[in-house]
């Protein structure tokens, strides 16, 4: 009989605890971000597809050396260059120098796995991770990223 | 004659209008209130805090078309949802919201609205038979023998209360305890000094009655896809929404006027209507807040609860009470 009772009281009780949870939970202000009106900043470590880096005048930091496309498991990266002839000061005197200048940069998304390898094997710097995340489309072109062009809309 | 007529339509449309609104506003609160309870906002898009998601919800549902499933009981199928909604508008008639506001006072009110009560088990009955599919049957088994089980102790306790104040009628049971929250039949008197735990075991009842959770086990999402109702779609499914919100009014208004004290005040001042509003939708809220609180019973819990202790400790107190009204 003892037993009966204890099981109602101790029952009644642990309900009672529960109830005076969720009405301190009722007051506190919502956790959760309301997507397509907010979105949330991607963390430092986030790492969304990739992104070419600028130098100081704005250039991309790429030299054109191919690792970045040679490293790529998927071949999702393709990138052409052109010469161009600049005259730079050597040993006191100017000289007619050769430098390989970007002039495209393409990356295949539908392929890409996100491994990183490209980043990895970049020597110079030049590439780095992009926080975008709100990447849905119905159509296939709209993962063909030109990189080239998103470096310079993002400087102009 | 003309006059009673007219005021029987207008207290009907009266009753149905304040069932609607509510069944579709407290669907709303219900929404917001578990978002708030689960730290997310609940519905909010649609218009100021979300107010528009009922019109647009009724909207959606009643365009929609109805399927009835092949080999299905036509008839009982479609009456069923119907059997869920009307016997709670029914209810409504009887139920004075105060002094002076009541559709048609009966001195057997009480009687009545149990009478009622009981034939939502029916339509729960009905539309798990009539939709043949073996989930709505074992559904409706649960909550027929839930509904069954959990209506002895609360008619127990309301023959405890009709011995103490020796009347069925809910008006006189409302007059019975003005003047204060002293005078409330919740609070232990000399006749009854049980009166809390009767208390608490009519608003478990009636919790059970409307087959919310924690004791939804008619409409188990987890267990039976959607319970009693897997079948309906379209407005039928609407009915049977709007029946189990408008249970949930009337659950709230009986436990006001049998227990609460009706329209009157805490402190006995300003008796009206809005006392009785304030107190069912402060009841309604507390069944939001356990809804949202706790998980759900297994159907062995769920019936040892009833069987083995709301229905013994009634029948305590309602020998308790007879025998003390005896010597006092």
């Amino acid at each position: 009989m003892g037993a009966y009772f204890s099981e109602i009281f101790l029952g009644l009780k642990s309900l009672v605890i529960g109830l005076i949870i969720t009405f301190k939970e009722f007051f506190k202000p919502v956790v959760t971000v309301p997507y397509p009106f907010k979105t949330i900043k991607m963390s430092e470590r986030y790492r969304g597809h990739i992104e070419l880096i600028e130098d100081e005048e704005g250039n991309p930091k790429c030299i054109s050396c191919g690792a970045c496309q040679r490293a790529c498991p998927s071949g999702s990266i393709s990138l052409a260059s052109k010469s161009v002839e600049y005259e730079a000061m050597v040993k006191g005197e100017m000289k007619t120098k050769k430098k390989k200048v970007l002039t495209k940069y393409n990356l295949n998304f539908t392929t890409c796995s996100l491994c990183g390898q490209c980043v990895e094997n970049c020597n110079f710097g030049a590439i780095t991770f992009s926080k975008d995340y709100n990447l849905a489309s119905s159509r296939k072109e709209d993962f063909h990223f030109d990189l080239l062009k998103r470096l310079q809309e993002r400087n102009s | 004659m003309s006059l009673t007529i007219l005021n029987a339509v207008i207290a009907v449309v009266a009753a149905i209008a304040f069932a609607a609104v509510n069944a579709a506003y407290l669907v709303w609160a219900e929404r917001r209130g578990a978002g708030r309870i689960q730290r997310r906002p609940g519905p909010n898009v649609n218009g100021p805090l979300g107010l528009l998601q009922p019109p647009c919800d009724g909207i959606k549902l009643m365009a929609k078309q109805i399927m009835i499933p092949g080999g299905a009981d036509k008839a009982l199928f479609m009456v069923a949802p119907a059997l869920a909604m009307a016997p709670a508008i029914m209810s409504f008639v009887t139920i004075p919201f105060s002094d002076t506001i009541v559709a048609h006072s009966m001195n057997v009110g009480v009687l009545m609205i149990f009478a009622f009560a009981s034939l939502g088990a029916m339509s729960i009955l009905l539309a798990g038979w009539g939709s043949r599919n073996k989930y709505a049957v074992m559904a409706s088994v649960r909550a027929v023998s839930q509904n069954i089980s959990y209506e002895i102790p609360m008619l127990i306790t309301v023959i405890t209360i009709v011995m103490m104040t020796g009347t069925m009628d809910l008006k006189e049971l409302v007059a019975g305890q003005a003047g204060g929250m002293w005078n409330w039949n919740a609070v232990p008197s000399l006749a009854s000094p049980l009166m809390p735990v009767s208390f608490l075991i009519f608003f478990i009842c009636s919790l059970a009655e409307t087959n919310r959770a924690p004791f939804d086990l008619g409409e188990a999402e987890s267990e039976l896809v959607a319970g009693f109702h897997t079948e309906y779609g379209s407005m039928g499914f609407g009915l049977f929404f709007m029946g189990e919100y408008a249970n949930i009014v009337i659950g709230a208004s009986l436990i006001t006027i049998l227990f609460l004290g009706g329209w009157g005040c805490p402190l006995g001042l300003f008796p009206g209507v809005w006392w009785f509003l304030l107190k069912i939708y402060i009841l309604i809220f507390s069944f939001i807040w356990i809804r949202w609180t706790f998980p759900r019973t297994t159907i062995y819990g769920l019936l040892n609860l009833s069987w083995k202790i709301l229905i013994p400790i009634s029948l305590f107190n309602l020998l308790l009470t007879a025998g003390l009204l005896k010597v006092f």
